[in-house]
């Protein structure tokens, strides 16, 4: 018998722009010790279909509509706020995206686990602190936590992201729940950790026997873990069954554009780098920082980038990858000036760039240009599309205040926008047309070399692989040569040439893509690659089978 | 795609509306705003006007007619001196609305300057634009005051400026805190890989983003200016009688309340009356600023 059943759920957010039917007739079952799948793009209802399970969601606006949901038998919906306290309690679990931000920055770990135990709804149930204690911390140690007896005591903040998930899901597991609901809980980690992570989410779930809901919008993870999939879009179910079926012979259209979606193989457009002609030169770049929280001479300074050196070809394009804090970011930033260097030089075009004034630099800067990564942040709020698109033309005096209409309109069609949306705000757009302004700002100055960094991490799968091929339509009619950052694996082996692995601010490896894929020299890039989550069910058990 | 298939945009299109213009549209919209600006429109044109639409001469008494209520010929009263209520509210009015719109345009000129500088450059500048403003904070207002009046004699605009100099300490830590948060959105960083001057940059794009919190506090700024005016007034550093304003028409009022209400009441409503339009406007003003807020 299962666990959860959903059956014909309706949620419905009453705004004022009418109502939005974000969960509509949805309905699917959890067995204990299953694992469903649900997956689909933001906005497709995955989350509020959970959230309003456990009563999570606002309301108003949101507004259950119909359908039922049992759990064990038990409804879930209509229940009353003391059992549904005791539902979240004892039954179900949840575990949040972002392990940053979901534990409190003010109370030790130890505290936060036993806080469910001590503090438990039904007074008979409510354990001592002694007894708390002693079972987060066997917990802790379950989780792959160190030294958890330590550990106990510490704040979030002395935390890595991937240790503050594994606290979260020693959380969660505390009150050994039956159902263990995990929203994007590997998203927002590097694809090292969120290996480490699966795996004990799946090691967890067999011994302890509890049905899992794992929200995702990434089918490569989903191949890996899941037995049966949900498949969302714009509130509706689209597909239901078990993995294999989904993956190897799905009859949904939808479906199969995720699945299409997926950046996978080889770069199919040809290599244009002319190898003898280097656009791009740096030389034992080094940008360190103060650090904050020094402790002697040692640590004085945070080495962001430390020794770096590399050309890039005219014509390239160079993927730069790796794990968060690598300082690949910052040396993308250093490259165009926009992060101080300590020592070393940049060249462009033979000519320093470093230490040249920003007047001196001023003529360089519209050749150079940078696609970032959150297309909500790096647009001006209160800028039209066309004030954002005509400043750097004014600016650089490319255009005059005649021609500048004419310019932004062709630019906008260069990256496909509508014409008609020219007086429009960012906020009026979705995040894949925003990324798409942000890319034609970046071109606006016909720019010789564009750093794109992690442009495509926060968008969609579908609109990712659009924006993926809008920038390389781009680069290959303004011949433009690239630095693509990104710690997307398989994204940088689709568009890139060369691929760059750093780690730690310095420079692992290099190569061309394919031989670096095929071939990896050294000890960290193969990790690196072995982590990578493949959309194919079958080689993630194989690979599964091989780790256990 | 030929340049030919781009269709030149018509007039309109490429003219174009600007923050402001889409503000005037939305805040067309609001009612409760339009009121406010009425009102205050209203109070702006009869203060302008006074002096020739006032029924009486500000100082001219009638000590045998005394403190009387309402009546045909007195519409508001009249106060311990016979002199009309309607008359001198009018007349004060033009000092309070000056001291509230100049004092308050000074704190907010330089505010925002001194904290969108301190806020983008940060480090060391920062520390010393603001550690200045702590000294500022520190220094006793009235001593500040009394000392400006002393070195260059009672003058109603060296009020205005002493006043507004007070003001702007608040504005300027309001902004830097929302220009520290901005300048390292990526936005600001796209303009700087542009090349746009660091000037150009925080005229454009920091100090626009600024705008919500920087209206709301300037709707609570007037109104508090004015009392203040009021109050260094009560001390004798301000205005003199015969001459009014609003503060001190409270401020005796207060003192009479109990046999003649009227002369409490009458002002009273008057500095309610700007107030309430100032926080309409200012709330219409914030939400028509902000492009996330749809036009219709």
């Amino acid at each position: 018998m299962a666990i959860l059943e959903v059956n014909g759920l309706k949620v419905y957010f009453h705004t004022r722009n009418g109502v939005v039917k974000a969960v509509d007739n949805v309905s699917f079952s959890v067995d204990s010790g299953e694992t469903l799948a649900i997956v689909g793009e933001s906005g497709s209802g995955k989350s509020v279909t959970c959230y309003s399970l456990l009563d999570l969601l606002p309301k108003p606006p949101a507004k259950i509509e119909g359908g039922s949901a049992l759990f064990n038998g038990d409804s879930l919906l209509n229940c009353s706020k003391e059992e549904m306290r005791k539902h979240r309690c004892d039954d179900i679990a949840i575990i949040f995206q972002d392990p940053m931000t979901s534990l409190n920055p003010y109370l030790t770990v130890g505290e936060q686990l036993m806080e469910p135990l001590v503090h438990h709804p039904d007074p008979a149930r409510r354990q001592s602190r002694a007894i708390a204690k002693e079972k987060a911390i066997k917990l802790l140690d379950e989780v792959g936590i160190i030294n958890p007896s330590l550990r106990f005591d510490s704040y979030p903040h002395e935390f890595s992201g991937g240790m503050r998930q594994r606290v979260m899901i020693a959380m969660a597991l505390i009150t050994e729940p039956k159902l263990l609901i995990c929203d994007e809980p590997t998203t927002a980690l590097d694809v090292t950790i969120q290996a480490q992570i699966l795996r004990l989410i799946k090691q967890l779930q067999k011994t302890r026997n509890v049905a899992v809901i794992f929200i995702s919008h990434d089918l490569g993870v989903v191949a890996g873990i899941a037995d049966k999939v949900v498949v969302m879009c714009n509130g509706t179910i689209r597909e239901t069954g078990d993995t294999d079926g989904i993956f190897y012979n799905t009859s949904d259209d939808y479906t199969k554009k995720l699945l299409a979606a997926i950046p996978e193989g080889a770069k199919v457009l040809p290599n244009r780098s002319h190898a003898d002609s280097s656009l791009v030169k740096v030389d034992n770049l080094k940008t360190y920082f103060k650090n904050q929280r020094s402790t002697g001479e040692q640590d004085r300074y945070v080495k962001a980038v430390d020794g770096i050196s590399l050309n890039i070809a005219r014509g390239e394009i160079l993927g730069l990858v790796g794990e968060s804090g690598s300082g690949k970011s910052t040396l993308g930033r250093a490259i165009l000036q926009l992060a101080p260097t300590t020592s070393g030089s940049v060249t462009f075009q033979d000519q320093q760039l470093t230490g040249l004034s920003a007047q001196q630099l001023f003529p360089w800067r519209r050749k150079m240009q940078m696609i970032f990564q959150d297309p909500y942040a790096s647009l001006n709020p209160r800028m039209t599309v066309f004030e954002t698109l005509s400043e750097p033309l004014l600016y650089h005096g490319l255009a005059n205040k005649k021609t500048v209409t004419q310019q932004v309109l062709q630019l906008m069609d260069d990256v496909g926008l509508s014409q008609a949306q020219m007086r429009k705000y960012p906020h009026e757009f979705s995040g894949g047309q925003r990324q798409r302004i942000a890319i034609g700002r970046a071109v606006a100055t016909k720019p010789e070399f564009i750093i794109a960094d992690e442009p495509v991490s926060a968008l969609d799968v579908t609109i990712q692989a659009q924006i993926l091929d809008l920038i390389l339509a781009l680069v290959e009619r303004h011949d433009l040569t690239m630095m693509f950052i990104s710690h997307d694996l398989s994204v940088v082996r689709y568009i890139s040439d060369r691929v760059v692995i750093m780690n730690q601010g310095v420079l692992v490896e290099q190569g061309s893509t394919e031989a670096v894929w095929s071939n990896p020299e050294q000890d960290y890039t193969k990790k690196l690659l072995s982590a990578i989550p493949v959309a194919d069910p079958r080689s993630e058990r194989s690979r599964n089978a091989l780790l256990d | 795609m030929s340049k030919n298939t781009v269709s030149l945009p018509s007039k309109e299109l490429a003219s174009g509306s600007s923050l402001w213009q889409d503000a005037w549209i939305k805040l067309r919209k609001n009612h409760l705003a339009l009121f406010g600006l009425g009102v205050l429109i209203v109070l702006i044109i009869s203060s302008l006007l006074t002096p020739w639409i006032a029924p009486y001469s500000y100082e001219a008494q009638n000590l045998d007619l005394g403190a009387t209520a309402p009546s045909v010929s007195h519409w508001l009263g009249t106060d311990i001196f016979g002199r009309d209520m309607l008359t001198r509210i009018m007349y004060g009015g033009r000092v309070s609305l000056m001291v509230g719109f100049i004092a308050t345009a000074v704190a907010l000129i330089i505010g925002i300057l001194w904290g969108a500088v301190a806020g983008f450059f940060g480090g060391k500048i920062d520390a010393i634009m603001m550690r200045i403003v702590d000294i500022l904070y520190a220094l006793p207002f009235m001593i500040f005051i009394v000392l400006l009046m002393v070195v260059f004699g009672r003058n109603i605009l060296l009020l205005f400026l002493a006043i507004g100099a007070v003001e702007w300490l608040t504005m300027a830590r309001i902004v830097r805190g929302q220009v520290m948060a901005l300048r390292n959105q990526e936005f600001v960083e796209a303009a700087n890989s542009l090349g746009l001057s660091q000037w150009t940059i925080i005229r454009r794009h920091i100090i626009p983003n600024t705008l919500g919190p920087v209206i709301v506090y300037t709707t609570l700024t007037i109104p508090s200016v004015m009392l203040l005016e009021a109050f260094l007034s009560f001390l004798g550093l301000g205005i003199q009688p015969p001459e009014s304003s609003w503060g001190l028409l409270i401020n005796y009022g207060v003192e009479t309340m109990e046999e003649y209400p009227w002369l409490l009441i009458f002002p009273g409503i008057a500095l309610s009356l700007t107030l309430f339009a100032l926080n309409f406007l200012g709330d219409g003003l914030r939400d028509a600023l902000d492009p996330r807020t749809s036009k219709d």
